[in-house]
């Protein structure tokens, strides 16, 4: 009984400090909230690579990877997706120098990079299911789909937030909102980098070992 | 009304490291690039012998990742991105522990079973 009437009585002693809290959130807090969401995102590629690395090695009399990957092929793909990183770089600095129409700019240069790294997965993957090397043929290639297909539907999913923030950079320039999204993107667009860096290094590279 | 001053207040030098500079972009970008090209160099050109190839390949991907968490995600010790860091070694963690571990637990499981009589194509054709 005792312990609830304190409670009772310090409730409204403290609801107006609660306000201020929410008064003084200048986008930081939404930004760790982004970064929060990448570290779980993180988790899911690492339960998916754990996957993967459980199964790499149960062809079930199908092709291996020795078979299959076209490292130079791998290496325009991740140069693509490289460069497209640096570009957003270049584009985050010129949103901090408030120049609009450059943020634009870059955001479209990244776009291009971002999207023939797609185009070159989605004809990767054309050319695995031709050769009858689909999703279905043995263990090591539905976890190489999973794994390889969840990373590329992150990237398609930049793509199109990227072509949202460069309509919203252009139709309301460079406002408080626009800049907290663009942050989040390009943290978005960077961790996708570094999920690609363990992809290259443990399926492809390791797969012709 | 407060709220308008804060963008101009993240934009001030102080904040500097939370966003870097086109050299520490470039930096990290080159350093990547180099990284990268020695990744695919050491298993396409054979520069490094095979029993240690899958442990260079380790060395430069978790030397890649690091380049860019702290010259694209500007990861580090300082104040404003203590959370960052902190939150991002948590998850370091946990995915170590998730992988070695899976690994670790199937592995065993794998040497342990039974041995089967069944071939892959039998398995298949679901008889």
């Amino acid at each position: 009984m005792n312990i609830i009437t304190t409670t009772l009585a310090d409730a409204p002693a403290r609801a107006p400090a609660h306000d201020l809290d929410h008064g003084h959130d200048d986008g930081s807090n939404t930004v760790l909230g982004f970064w929060i969401y990448l570290m779980s995102d993180c988790l899911i590629f690492s339960s998916l690579f754990a996957t993967f690395a459980v199964l790499a090695g149960n062809f079930a009399g199908g092709p291996s990877g020795r078979e299959l990957f076209d490292l130079p092929y791998v290496g325009v793909e991740t140069l693509l997706l490289l460069i497209s990183s640096f570009t957003f770089g270049v584009a985050a600095l010129n949103m901090y120098a408030d120049q609009s129409s450059k943020v634009i700019a870059w955001l479209a240069v990244t776009f291009l990079f971002g999207a023939g790294f797609i185009g070159m997965e989605i004809q990767e993957f054309a050319h695995l299911i031709q050769e009858g090397a689909g999703p279905g043929r043995s263990a090591f290639l539905s976890a190489y789909f999973t794994l390889v297909g969840t990373h590329g539907l992150h990237v398609t999913a930049g793509l199109i937030w990227l072509a949202v923030m460069m309509h919203q950079t252009w139709r309301f320039g460079l406002d408080g909102v626009v800049r907290r999204r663009i942050a989040c993107l390009s943290l978005f667009w960077h961790f996708l980098d570094l999920i690609w860096i363990c992809v290259f290094s443990f399926v492809y590279l390791r797969g012709v070992l | 009304m407060l709220d308008r001053t804060s963008p101009a207040r993240v934009a001030q030098p102080a904040a500097r490291a939370a966003h870097g500079d086109l050299k520490t972009y470039g930096i990290g970008f080159a350093l990547s690039l180099g990284l990268t090209i020695l990744s695919f160099g050491a298993v396409m050109g054979g520069l490094v012998p095979h029993g240690m190839m899958l442990g260079a390949i380790t060395v430069l991907a978790v030397a890649q990742l690091l380049v860019q968490l702290v010259f694209f995600l500007h990861l580090g010790a300082a104040p404003a991105q203590r959370n960052n860091t902190v939150i991002f070694v948590l998850t370091a963690l946990l995915i170590a522990t998730v992988v070695s571990g899976s690994l670790w637990v199937m592995h065993n499981a794998d040497t342990n079973m039974m041995p089967m009589q069944m071939t892959p194509e039998r398995a298949m054709s679901k008889d």
